[in-house]
């Protein structure tokens, strides 16, 4: 190789990363990529995220992976089959229930390197040790290689460390107005909060499910949080409620 | 009858030898009796008399259900097992097995000795038989069942030991019978003493297998008559012996599992069940099944479940023989990619499943399985993955929760008595105050189904101050009279 077509190379390379790493404050997060992404909900017992991930979830007729260990069927209950229409997901779900997280780290592994599956979910509660930085990096690594979007979704876990490519915090917030009753509550929304993303630069957003999104990745409607001074005002001390 | 008292006695105790046991069958008008033991043979209960009639003559009968089905599958599982003594053997009827010795009865030291050996065999199963061994199958078929026990005869005593049999062991129609009788011609040597050619004039038009002379002359050998005994059950088996015991099983299995998957695909099989087993140098023997969720002879997917399988066997002092079955199969054409090099998803997905099977267990990976109900946790069952196919949800009329507490988890509630909504709540240990609700839902117990005294249950959907949206029923109304205070539980989570 002469150092001419070395230097073409790097030149080229520097100038695909230009293009594609701006970080743009407007620009939504694409759910369709391959990666591993983590789903946090911020209170106990919140479906926010199982909420968002579903709504994240690519609308195929290969079946979804979705890995539970025994704690978080304990703390935040099974996944109800009935309800996943709501958020347009019209496909098949392998269950796995599992006692300890080690196997749905195994599980989900297995899943990620199976091209016939649409998405792999898994639910561990709290912080054990075999999800450690060096097994969600394996994690990352076997998504990446194989185009299979893995989640995981760690409940009762604020914020240890992860290699996951992006890491949301979701939070139910209070629900939009019934059209038909004043009192009973609307369409869920929740707070989407992305501390930390490669390539995408943080943010919070007001998220719902969007049916009529019509999009082949996800049906999220995402509305930009920062900077909107009437929904942050309006959102803000409700979230800081006594009887949370 | 003593498959019947077999099966019983692993279950409970069985009635006494001297109490009269009948078993049944459904016939036109209501059940038949199918089968007896001594005790009822000596009360003259007949086959094939209404249960109803005979009971009214014996009160004290004890009378079970029959079952042909399980009855025809061990004659079958016999039939095959008579391969012992010969290598053609065949089902006869619903209670006999056909064998042909020719050539065989040497090996067992002559006729009457192998007659002897079979039925030692067989008591030694409890099953009792009437042996006969003759030279054509037709005369073994009708000595065996009229004549006396366990006769040997050959091709000059043959007619003689024939003779005095009824007509009816030629296996006759009802009315041939009938016409026979009629005709005086009452055993088997008065219809053989008939000039033939009287006979053949007689019976001309009639077909083969109801004509008296025709199966005459099979029973004479005149007649050819042959048997068609069905295939052995093919065994799919690959097994490596080895000249020195070892203690690792592991390298030996990429040998046996291609000698296995080559075997299926001349065939075009491939295994749903597999089983290994290792033979111990002391004469003990381990096995471990793995099974598959779609046919497979790929020699590496079958290696890559059989792996994890073997950490748990002891091999004692080593082994000297590994043997790899396939319990199960089922027809697998060739599979072809598709065209631009990509492999088919489904096949991506069965094989996981076998992988997450075999190493987790078929409970653990369950697809949904929809049941009609109006209870929420009926709804939805887990069926095993390895065993079952994918079902579409059901369109659900109401929002349902997207996360179900199983059980349900009591909460203390705050509430207009009687049938307010719950305005303050109290769920593992945290207080909630209600913002918005809606409902009640009310989902009555299914009568069809529960106990009585089931309650109703009332579900709120509530949304605390702070957004999150909980599932909660009230159980039962006050003043119901189906116990007291109503309780209130927590069932699910919206998302």
């Amino acid at each position: 190789m002469t150092p001419d077509s070395q230097l073409a190379q790097v030149i080229s390379l520097s100038d695909k990363r230009l293009v594609k790493d701006v970080p743009n404050l407007h620009m939504a997060p694409h759910m369709g990529s391959a990666i591993l992404r983590d789903a946090l909900p911020d209170a106990p017992f919140d479906a926010a995220a199982t909420g968002f991930v579903l709504a994240c979830l690519p609308d195929s007729k290969d079946p979804v992976l979705w890995i539970q260990d025994r704690m978080s069927r304990r703390e935040n209950g099974r996944l109800y089959g009935p309800a996943l229409r709501r958020f347009g997901f019209n496909g098949h779900i392998l269950r796995v229930e599992v006692s300890h997280p080690r196997d749905v780290l195994w599980a989900m592994e297995e899943g990620a390197s199976c091209a016939g599956l649409s998405a792999v979910v898994g639910e561990i509660h709290g912080a054990p040790e075999v999800l450690s930085f060096t097994a969600t990096k394996r994690l990352a690594l076997r998504a990446e290689s194989s185009g299979v979007p893995l989640w995981l979704i760690r409940s009762g876990d604020h914020g240890a460390l992860s290699a996951a490519r992006e890491r949301w915090r979701l939070r139910s917030v209070p629900s939009g107005p019934n059209r038909y009753n004043a009192q009973a509550p609307g369409t869920p929304m929740w707070e989407a909060d992305l501390f930390r993303a490669r390539g995408l630069a943080p943010g919070v957003w007001t998220a719902s499910y969007d049916g009529a999104a019509g999009r082949s990745t996800d049906r999220l409607s995402l509305l930009p949080r920062s900077g909107d001074g009437a929904l942050a005002a309006d959102h803000r001390p409700a979230s800081h409620a006594p009887g949370g | 009858m003593e498959r019947w008292r077999r099966i019983t006695v692993r279950h409970r105790t069985p009635p006494a030898d001297d109490v009269a046991v009948v078993l049944t069958r459904d016939g036109t008008h209501g059940p038949v009796i199918h089968a007896m033991n001594a005790a009822a043979r000596a009360c003259g209960i007949d086959v094939g008399a209404r249960v109803v009639d005979v009971q009214a003559i014996f009160p004290d009968l004890h009378v079970e259900r029959a079952d042909p089905a399980g009855d025809y599958k061990l004659l079958e599982r016999l039939a095959h097992w008579a391969r012992r003594w010969c290598p053609w053997t065949v089902r006869d009827g619903q209670d006999g097995i056909v064998m042909d010795v020719t050539g065989a009865a040497h090996l067992f030291g002559g006729e009457a000795a192998m007659l002897r050996d079979m039925a030692t065999r067989f008591k030694m199963q409890g099953l009792s038989v009437r042996l006969a061994m003759a030279p054509t199958r037709g005369a073994a078929q009708m000595l065996a069942r009229h004549g006396p026990a366990s006769v040997v005869c050959d091709r000059d005593t043959m007619m003689a030991q024939l003779a005095p049999l009824p007509v009816a062991a030629l296996r006759l129609s009802d009315d041939m019978l009938r016409l026979l009788t009629r005709l005086g011609l009452k055993t088997v040597g008065a219809l053989a003493d008939v000039p033939r050619v009287a006979l053949m004039r007689r019976f001309s038009g009639l077909a083969e297998d109801r004509n008296p002379l025709v199966l005459l002359d099979r029973v004479t050998g005149r007649a050819a008559d042959p048997l068609n005994a069905p295939p052995d059950a093919q065994v799919w088996l690959a097994r490596v012996r080895l000249a020195e015991p070892v203690i690792d099983p592991v390298p030996q299995l990429p040998a046996l599992a291609e000698a296995l998957c080559a075997d299926l695909a001349r065939a075009e099989q491939g295994a749903r069940v597999l089983r290994l087993t290792i033979y111990r140098v002391d004469g003990e023997w381990r096995s471990r099944d793995v099974r598959t969720a779609s046919a497979t002879r790929d020699p590496a997917h079958l290696l890559r479940l059989l792996t994890g399988k073997l950490d748990g066997i002891d091999p004692g002092f080593g082994f000297d023989l590994l043997t790899l079955e396939a319990l199960r199969i089922e027809p697998l054409s060739l599979h072809q990619d598709h065209l631009d090099g990509s492999r088919d998803a489904g096949r991506d997905v069965a094989a996981l499943l076998d992988r997450l099977t075999a190493r987790l267990g078929p409970e653990k990976i369950t697809w949904s399985a929809w049941v009609q109900s109006h209870l929420p946790e009926r709804v939805e069952s887990r069926v095993p993955a390895i065993s079952h196919r994918a079902a579409a949800a059901p369109v659900m009329t109401h929002e349902r929760p997207l996360r179900l507490l199983d059980p349900a988890e009591e909460v203390t509630v705050l509430y207009a008595v009687p049938e307010g909504p719950p305005a303050r709540f109290q769920w593992r240990r945290v207080a909630y105050h209600m913002a918005r609700f809606e409902g009640p839902e009310r989902i009555a117990p299914e009568w069809w189904r529960d106990k009585p005294g089931t309650r109703l249950r009332d579900y709120y959907k509530v949304e605390v101050q702070d957004g999150r949206r909980f599932w909660i029923y009230r159980q039962g109304v006050l003043g119901d009279r189906r116990g007291g205070d109503p309780l209130w539980f927590l069932h699910g989570v919206f998302a």
